[in-house]
């Protein structure tokens, strides 16, 4: 449980004012000059220490991907952070965006500042469009005082915030993606190795940071890698804000700490599930992309990195999606596998076949129109999918359809079973 | 160099290598449909995945992950197997079952690699995706149902071709290769998207239906219509060439040809000389050889040596201007001439006229300099290679003549020959990027040879060459890029005027009572005066047999064993790949039999014993294929005044690509070339 004072976003609700007064008063650009002047190695290792995870999915120490970029080197280096919140379920950045805008911006520079960035490209999603104004507003508030831009904050640090919008791709939230769409060219994923580290935005070195782990860290500085890790548990350090959304009495976004028991976490905050606890039926525990849990699994497991693998999930974005009793969940995940065809950028060809193919049968399955060895059909697709594409936009089609099988299996079976048994009640037209 | 483990089997690669490069060097092959190695890395068609020990376990792309040392990559296990396999029943599940009705039918990757990854059924239950196909102009055909999206035809249009007509529109499994605005796609080298589509989405469109690839008989020879000479393999049924592809040559055209030296093919099947004609009180009729002959001979018996004149046309092979020149000498004749367009080339030394950078040289060069030439006309696969050393090294290349597209960005130093002056004197910014240059290369082209002052241009050029260091003992950065296949061959053979021998304008224009044109129709025959008797030998019913007295067929490129020296003073030999029609016979054979009945018996009775005599003339020809690199030793420059330079624009002496030579004017195709590339005027209203 997450105390007042350990609270990072004290504006996520936007009740304050979201620009450079307010933010001042919340003690953002606090000396931030200060944090400059412990040098870069000092910054990395701070992280590092305080055992930050990358909040945008995958969970990779942020101190560690700081740490990759070259100490030295002949081209500009660049910070690109990643505002292009598009996973279902998820609008934490957005939050953070709008209503604690410098947050982010501080981050950028001290984050930028230790990896030895000359500039920040923030790509925020196209459908962002009310949060851009805000962010830009922020953004020229901060150059007009002197915080970035020529003598950031008067440490003799140059560095630039720019502001890119997004045209809405899904794929674009994929960090070589997002550099390519930021290069001005077609969203598609490239091959890594390369890494960003080494080639990317333009070809030069570049560390793409999800908004909420850039944000954070000018606080974590601030307050020290201790009091971090104090919160959460090991390995799993520190607060996140989470989104809980579905059936649920009082959807919201909520900081908490890592590692906080689901069911503790929606009735506390989201005034509980529809109809109770026990109307529960499942829950998509971090982003439309992690295979779901079902009652069973969510009465006991901890909302974090690892719990949550524990159980064959993920944490990824920390977007709950709950489901009642009254949900049909083979059509939802049929929506699902709709939202990845729909988004799967068409280069590599698991992802491009399979995505297609996987909605196909799921519609299928939701009417029970199929054949029960289907079903294993349908799961040897996910396996040929997951893990052979450039990208892992097919692993987050895959997930969801292997989560369904493994956990409701018998719902699939039972409603094939009701078709074909329709089929038979209802007698055949005569064919002449 | 790395040490890796594939398959069991260590190999040394490269530092920098890709896995599946380091399986090459092992032996082993690896599947792959987008990984070309020639275009850039694309990874998507993940067919090439492999397995990688102490990776995280899943499979990688092989194509475009790096080797490190100790690296252990197994090729054939269980997971790679299994991942072959998903990945080939994903691409067939939208692919038509087609194959049957499929050009690519018998040489496809699709089809060979389903028979080792693929399943005996398919468990796709759902309809397949029905792609709209894309008009791409008269030389590409498409059946974009069976596109596998490897972007093999993008990256080659984007990065080799240089014209970026050709992208992905749509995503997921909506993504569909086209132009966006549908069009005749705009680049010379189109057709090598046809080889390079691993299957039947594109495909030749003239072939269309025509042939499988098991009944043609396949014959190495060389590209006559342009002087890279192109190696290419001569597709034949029966006594009909069907196809044309190029053969891999990295000195000469890697594996690209231009779209004249493909798809002109269906020329040489139409307005051919398939019997011997003879003009008779102002009208030609057919007649037989002996008719032919005995006319021919009357008349050159009846005129003394220095009355009588050949001129040798653009398609001749080495043999037959050997036989001719040989065949006229003998009646005392010094009067011979190749250059039908007046190029003023100096031929004291053969490092005046030819490529002396090579075509792979191009790739060592750092700066380069046009002058009055078009490559992507002139020479669209060499141009190729300027456009590779450019997106390498961003090489700068700087222009004298027309202001067109060459694909790469170029400096524009004006169209007139003075420039050469201003880079003399160093006035032009450019001078400066010659002088720091350490491997220049200045590229002349027939535009500024083929002038009046061509040998000032020459000249000035040379002199430029040798200021900028251009002309060292290892560095020979002195380039004449010629247009005729045939050009380079007859300068070396010596099918020049004599020492009293008159040229080329003085030929044509009365200074001979007797003219012998081997092939030659790139100029206005119909100037030649009424009173010179012309004997017009060759393959096709175009200018010069229109003006001829007398007509003896002769064999094209394609139907006889020929000599040819490229540009670049290359010698190479092309084998016949079928007869030629009718009463029409090989060139040499032509003027061995002549000879006899004109008495002046030539003393080879065999090709064999003419490439002799050919070796005997010039030791060049012995140097089959194998061309040295030399540099320059010597820098005094050929004759001319560089000083004496006009305003006069240069101007390129292509002004079409499509046609140029008498196969290319006969052939639909590129009649429908033009018309495709020839923007209708808009109707006013």
């Amino acid at each position: 449980m997450l105390a007042d004072k350990d609270r990072i976003f004290t504006n996520l609700y936007g009740l304050h004012d979201p620009f450079l007064s307010g933010a001042r008063a919340r003690g953002d650009w606090d000396n931030t000059k200060a944090l400059l002047e412990r040098g870069r190695d000092a910054i990395i290792q701070e992280m590092k220490d305080s055992g930050l995870r990358g909040r945008g999915g995958a969970g990779f120490p942020t101190g560690l991907k700081w740490s990759f970029m070259p100490k030295q080197s002949d081209r500009p280096c660049y910070l690109v952070v990643n505002a292009d919140e598009s996973e279902p379920g998820t609008c934490k950045d957005r939050d953070i965006i709008r209503h604690d805008p410098h947050k982010l911006i501080e981050g950028c520079l001290v984050a930028g500042f230790a990896m030895g960035a000359c500039a920040a490209f923030i790509y925020i999603r196209g459908e962002f469009y009310n949060e851009s104004r805000v962010l830009q507003a922020a953004i020229d508030e901060a150059y007009e005082a002197g915080l970035i831009g020529r003598n950031a904050c008067g440490s003799g640090y140059d560095f630039d915030v720019v502001l890119h919008r997004g045209a809405g791709a899904y794929i674009c939230g994929e960090e070589t993606a997002l550099i390519e769409s930021l290069e001005g060219k077609k969203g598609m994923p490239r091959m890594k190795p390369p890494f960003p580290a080494g080639v990317g935005l333009y070809g030069c070195p570049s560390t793409v940071n999800n908004v909420e782990s850039i944000a954070v860290s000018p606080t974590i500085l601030r307050r020290g890698a201790a009091w971090f890790t104090s919160l959460g548990r090991q390995n799993n350090t520190g607060q996140k804000v989470f989104c809980i959304s579905g059936h649920v009495n009082k959807p919201c976004n909520v900081e908490e700490e890592l590692g906080i028991p689901l069911k503790e976490l929606i009735e506390k905050y989201a005034g509980g599930v529809r109809g109770g606890w026990d109307n529960l039926l499942a829950v998509i525990p971090g982003g439309s992309s992690v295979p779901l849990i079902p009652k069973s699994v969510c009465d006991e497991v901890l909302m974090d990195f690892d719990s949550l693998r524990a159980v064959r999930s993920g944490l990824g974005t920390a977007a709950v999606i709950v489901m009642d009793k009254s949900t049909d969940l083979i059509k939802a995940i049929a929506r699902l596998s709709k939202f990845y065809m729909h988004e799967s950028c068409g280069q590599c060809t698991p992802c491009r076949e399979g995505t297609g193919w996987m909605w196909r049968v799921m519609t299928r399955m939701v009417e029970g129109r199929a054949e029960p060895s289907e079903i294993d059909t349908l799961e040897q697709v996910t396996r040929q999918v997951e893990g052979h594409t450039i990208c892992a936009l097919g692993d987050a089609a895959a997930w969801p359809i292997q989560g369904l099988i493994r956990h409701f299996r018998p719902v699939m079976e039972e409603r094939i079973a009701a078709y074909k048994a329709r089929g038979t009640a209802q007698p055949r037209l005569a064919a002449e | 160099m790395p040490k890796v483990t594939i398959d069991g089997i260590e190999v040394d690669a490269p530092a920098g290598s890709t896995i599946l490069q380091a399986a090459e060097l092992a032996g082993i092959e690896i599947p792959r449909f987008c990984y070309h190695e020639r275009l850039s890395i694309a990874g998507n068609c993940r067919m090439c995945l492999v397995e990688v020990e102490k990776a995280p376990p899943k499979p990688i792309a092989s194509c475009g992950y790096p080797i490190a040392e100790g690296m252990v990559v197994h090729t054939n296990s269980k997971m790679v197997r299994n991942a072959r396999r998903g990945v080939m029943e994903f691409l067939l599940i939208n692919h038509p079952l087609d194959c049957p009705i499929c050009d690519q039918g018998g040489e496809c990757d699709l089809q060979d690699q389903a028979l080792g990854y693929g399943m005996d059924h398919s468990r796709y239950a759902e309809n397949k995706r029905a792609v709209p196909d894309k008009n791409l102009g008269p030389l590409v055909k498409t059946v974009m149902n069976r596109c596998i999206h490897c972007t093999r035809c993008i990256r080659f249009i984007t990065e080799v071709a240089g014209v970026p007509d050709l992208g992905a529109t749509n995503r997921g499994e909506h993504m569909e290769v086209g132009t966006y605005v549908e069009k005749a796609l705009g680049s010379e080298l189109s057709g090598n998207i046809i080889d390079l589509c691993p299957v039947g989405a594109l495909t030749s469109k003239p072939y269309a239906f025509v042939a499988r690839p098991w009944e043609l008989s396949k014959t190495d020879s060389i590209d006559a219509l342009d002087a890279v000479g192109a190696n290419i393999r001569i597709d034949a049924r029966g006594n009909e060439v069907l196809r044309i592809l190029p053969r891999i040559n990295d000195d000469v055209n890697e594996e690209w040809l231009g779209d004249k030296s493909r798809f002109s093919l269906d020329g040489l099947k139409r307005r051919r000389l398939d019997r011997p004609w003879v003009r008779q009180n102002g009208k030609l009729r057919e007649a037989s050889w002996a008719e032919a002959f005995d006319a021919i001979a009357a008349k050159l018996k009846s005129l003394p040596g220095d009355r009588i004149g050949a001129v040798a046309g653009d398609l001749c092979d080495a043999e037959s201007m050997m036989a001719l020149k040989d065949l006229l000498a003998s009646f005392g004749s010094q009067n011979f001439d190749c250059r039908q367009d007046g190029a003023k080339i100096d031929t004291s030394r053969r490092d005046f006229y030819l490529f002396n950078t090579t075509i792979a040289g191009i790739e060592e060069a750092d700066a380069i300099l046009i002058v009055g030439s078009n490559p992507r006309r002139e020479a669209p696969v060499l141009n190729a290679r300027i456009r590779k050393v450019w997106s390498a090294n961003a090489t700068p290349v700087a222009v004298i003549g027309a202001d067109t597209n060459l694909t790469y960005p170029v400096t524009d130093l004006g169209p007139a020959p003075t420039a050469l002056s201003s880079l003399f004197d160093g006035s032009h910014a450019f001078a400066r990027i010659l002088e720091d240059a350490k491997r220049p290369m200045i590229i002349i082209g027939q535009g500024a040879l083929a002038r009046p002052d061509g040998t000032s241009i020459l000249a000035a050029a040379w002199r430029l060459a040798a200021k900028f260091g251009a002309l060292t003992p290892d560095w020979h950065g002195f380039n004449v890029l010629h247009t005729a296949a045939a050009r380079v061959g007859a300068l070396d053979l010596g099918f020049l005027p004599g020492p009293e021998g008159k040229a080329f304008e003085s030929l044509v224009g009365g200074g001979v009572d007797f003219l012998w044109l081997l092939g030659a129709d790139e100029f206005d025959t119909m100037a030649i005066p009424a009173n010179t008797f012309v004997v017009y030998q060759g393959h096709h019913g175009d200018a010069g047999a229109h003006r001829a007295d007398v007509i003896l067929p002769g064999a094209a490129y394609t139907e006889k064993s020929g000599t040819y020296v490229n540009t670049e003073g290359r010698v190479q030999r092309g084998f016949s790949a079928l007869y030629p029609p009718g009463d029409a016979r090989e060139d040499w054979r032509i003027l061995r039999a002549f000879s006899d009945v004109a008495g002046k018996r030539l003393p080879y009775d065999t090709i064999e014993a003419l490439r002799a005599r050919l070796e005997k003339v010039n030791p060049i020809f012995a140097t089959l294929s194998h061309l040295p690199r030399f540099g320059c030793s010597d820098q005094s420059g050929p004759v001319g005044d560089p000083n004496v330079l006009s305003y006069k624009p240069l101007v390129s002496p292509m002004q079409s690509y499509y046609q140029t030579d008498p196969i290319s004017r006969a052939s639909p195709t590129m009649a429908a070339c033009v018309a495709a590339h020839t923007q209708p005027a808009l109707a006013a209203e």
